[in-house]
């Protein structure tokens, strides 16, 4: 930009009132110009680094799906951050579980914020009753391997660093303790969030999901506890590919919610080790989408890349009530390896938004030259037909519409399609005749054997419904009854 | 703390013989351990005999008897932290399902001592490296992708220093549990960091994070040791651990006969 234009110096300007009023009135900041603020925080009077602090608070550190409360208007201060890493077993699927390793007691570990400015004192503590030696790298820090050496700390023990968080963003947080890559495997990760000066534009819901991969000997549903598999690490194929830590770890009583009419701000985290995801809403688009989980803003989206060891927030304002489904589009993850979440949401329908079912029917393009413009002539014709003509006419029909389930030769497939020659089920000519027009679900005894499946209703004409019963009736040795369209009509 | 004190502490008040535990040889020989094999150099070991089994709970509570500057109550806290034999409920009440387990919450200090009262000393990393390396029926089992995977696993699983000592298959050299119960002190447990120093310029623990990354994609032996590695150098010598035991070693041209 060469030069700036009058209506953003006049912003800048405001921007500067509002900010030196702020301090000296405390930073008591009204709500409205959060946006604003957001912005433009990189134009902030005062640079990051220097920001002084105002007082000490102990950070809310929270379990997915939940986050801390924002951080709204207030001033920079100093954060004092307490993370205790555990060994537990815990459950990754139905009869399936797994040593954990865990930031906070939790996959993925607690959810930190805060925001540009404050002064973190981070205590990470190692359980005295675990194994290993733990550390934490957050990407948020500026400093030596991103507080891994300043917390590399031994079982009951603990080690305390601070950082200024400087860069605002969403970032990922994660051992890196020899070896990296078993100790992230095993669930150590998790997000701290650095809001910018400000906070973020204030949204109705906010939530925590993070993706990732699990290496288990087992295959996947294999019940018992089940070890690490380095092999399928280093192979990069995983057994489980889950949200929030384990199969169902954001369904069922784990799902999310939101009311129509709400926007809902998703803090999404991808801790790897491996995959790359493919984010995405069934049944929604993103509105925003804060790239990587920095500045920028990409709007109408409808999959976002996640990298392992990044994160990206997502925004959108839910319009319609349903249950929204996230995934990993690399959609086998999210069918076969657990990658899938709900957001169920409630409300009033929309009808100008969204209608489900305005119509259905059974789609059938053969059928169509059949079914459709049923002339005079041909109603004439129908009129006058004779058994014979029904057979033949019917034969047609069942070559069309029927042989596929129930075989050319009336035999059905044992065990999922009932057989039509000789079926004791014909004995009853309203029930043969409502398995066609109405369909048929549920068990059913045909010659003795049990079949539990689907028939959908036919969309059949009174004639043409009875020409096909009339032709099965005179098949397959059956017993050579006719059916009327008369017939049919009695059980429409 | 005056020097009369320093000597006192580590003075033992009586040799003990009585509970000196049966010793397993190991021929010395050459070996690449993990830290060496940074640098490519072989490693020498020297004939030495290895404790067959942990130090116990038992074991350890007849020392302390012995040498009451080693009681939970007496013991300086530059030798020992706050959590030093916390399993134990006095200075001599050790819970009896524990008689027969790796004793834990040992600092490198008290380790040290209980070593040195027997006419003993802590093995070297290189020598434990050298004895653990072997599988019930080889010297060197690090190639065996199964055995390292055996070694991965029992890091893996909780609470494994309440288990018995000796209950699974001796090692080649007729050692037990230097896998699966706990960790166990070195003489010279946080060289690797010294060595590291000069490597990494001054930046010894940082081979220990990022180092794993050239860990060749199949070498599943350097998994194992590098969390073997890790645990050593996380620790400092009056820490006391949950999960870390210890046992002793002596030279074998020290004249120690076998007890068989």
């Amino acid at each position: 930009m060469k030069k700036a234009n009058p209506k953003s110096k006049k912003r800048l300007i405001y921007l500067f009132i509002l900010l030196i009023s702020s301090y000296t009135l405390g930073c008591e900041l009204k709500g409205g110009t959060n946006t604003e603020l957001k912005r433009s925080h990189k134009k902030s009077a005062t640079a990051p680094a220097d920001m002084k602090v105002y007082g000490t608070m102990e950070a809310e550190l929270t379990a997915p799906p939940f986050v801390p409360a924002p951080v709204g208007n207030r001033a920079p201060m100093k954060l004092i951050v307490d993370l205790e890493v555990t060994e537990e077993e815990g459950e990754m699927a139905d009869g399936v579980s797994y040593v954990y390793w865990t930031f906070g007691g939790s996959v993925p570990g607690s959810f930190i914020r805060g925001r540009v400015g404050d002064e973190v004192e981070f205590t990470l503590k190692n359980h005295p009753d675990n194994k290993l030696p733990h550390n934490i790298d957050l990407h948020a820090v500026t400093g030596q391997g991103g507080g891994a050496e300043a917390t590399y700390v031994a079982p009951g023990q603990q080690k305390t660093f601070n950082f200024k968080m400087l860069n605002p963003g969403l970032y990922v947080y994660h051992c890196a303790t020899a070896p990296v890559g078993m100790h992230i495997a095993n669930g150590m990760y998790g997000l701290i969030l650095v809001e910018p000066e400000g906070g973020l534009p204030p949204v109705d819901k906010e939530y925590y999901v993070m993706q990732g991969d699990f290496y288990t000997e087992g295959k996947h549903g294999e019940p018992g506890l089940q070890q690490f598999d380095l092999q399928k690490a280093v192979d990069e194929k995983p057994e489980y590919v889950v949200f929030n830590g384990k199969v169902g770890g954001l369904t069922g009583e784990n799902a999310i919610s939101a009311n129509v009419g709400e926007t809902v701000r998703l803090f999404v985290g991808n801790g790897g080790p491996n995959l790359v995801s493919s984010f995405h809403v069934i049944g929604e688009i993103f509105d925003k989408v804060y790239l990587e989980g920095g500045d920028r803003i990409n709007e109408n989206v409808q999959t976002t890349i996640i990298p392992a060891g990044g994160s990206a927030i997502v925004e959108f304002q839910v319009d319609v009530p349903s249950d929204l489904v996230l995934v990993d589009h690399s959609i086998f993850r999210a069918f076969n390896k657990g990658a899938i979440g709900i957001l169920s949401v409630s409300g009033e329908e929309n009808h100008k938004l969204f209608k489900s079912q305005v119509r259905e029917g059974i789609y059938n393009p053969n059928e169509s030259l059949v079914k459709k413009m049923p002339n005079e002539k041909a109603l004439a014709e129908v009129a006058a037909l004779s058994k014979d003509d029904r057979v033949a006419k019917g034969k047609t029909l069942y070559n069309q519409s029927c042989f596929a389930c129930h075989q050319s030769n009336g035999e059905g497939m044992a065990g999922a399609f009932p057989p039509l020659a000789k079926a004791d089920y014909l004995n009853n000519k309203d029930k043969a005749i409502d398995a066609v027009i109405h369909g048929l679900s549920g068990e059913i005894t045909v010659n003795g054997k049990k079949y539990n499946g689907v028939m959908p209703p036919q969309t059949l004409s009174d004639e043409d419904a009875a020409n096909v019963l009339t032709f099965i009736y005179n098949s397959w040795g059956n017993d050579g009854s006719e059916i009327t369209p008369e017939m049919i009509k009695k059980r429409r | 703390m005056n020097i009369k004190n320093l000597l006192w502490i580590w003075m033992c008040l009586l040799p003990i013989q009585t509970m000196a535990q049966e010793m397993a040889l190991v021929r010395g020989g050459e070996f690449l351990p993990l830290y060496g094999a940074v640098k490519n150099e072989m490693v020498q070991v020297k004939d030495f005999y290895m404790d067959a089994k942990p130090v116990t709970h038992a074991d350890f509570l007849e020392f302390v008897q012995k040498n009451p500057q080693w009681k939970k109550s007496m013991v300086k806290k530059i030798f020992a932290d706050e959590r030093y034999l916390t399993a134990w409920d006095g200075d001599q009440q050790v819970p009896s399902e524990l008689h027969n387990s790796p004793v834990n919450n040992i600092s490198w200090f008290a380790a040290k001592a209980y070593c040195e009262c027997q006419g003993k000393r802590l093995p070297t990393v290189d020598e434990w490296e050298y004895a653990a390396m072997a599988d019930e029926k080889i010297k060197d089992a690090r190639k065996d992708s199964l055995y390292n995977v055996k070694i991965i696993r029992t890091y893996e699983k909780p609470k494994t220093h309440l288990l018995k000592v000796g209950q699974g298959e001796k090692n080649y050299w007729g050692i037990f549990d230097l896998h699966g119960l706990v960790w166990e002190w070195t003489q010279d447990f946080n060289s690797v960091i010294i060595a590291g120093e000069s490597r990494n310029n001054g930046n010894g623990e940082k081979g220990l994070f990022c180092a794993s990354g050239a860990v060749g994609a199949n070498d599943l032996m350097n998994y194992a040791a590098f969390m073997r590695y890790a645990i050593r150098a996380s620790l400092k010598a009056n820490h006391t651990v949950t999960t870390k035991g210890f046992r002793c070693v002596k030279d074998a041209n020290s004249n120690y006969l076998v007890q068989k």
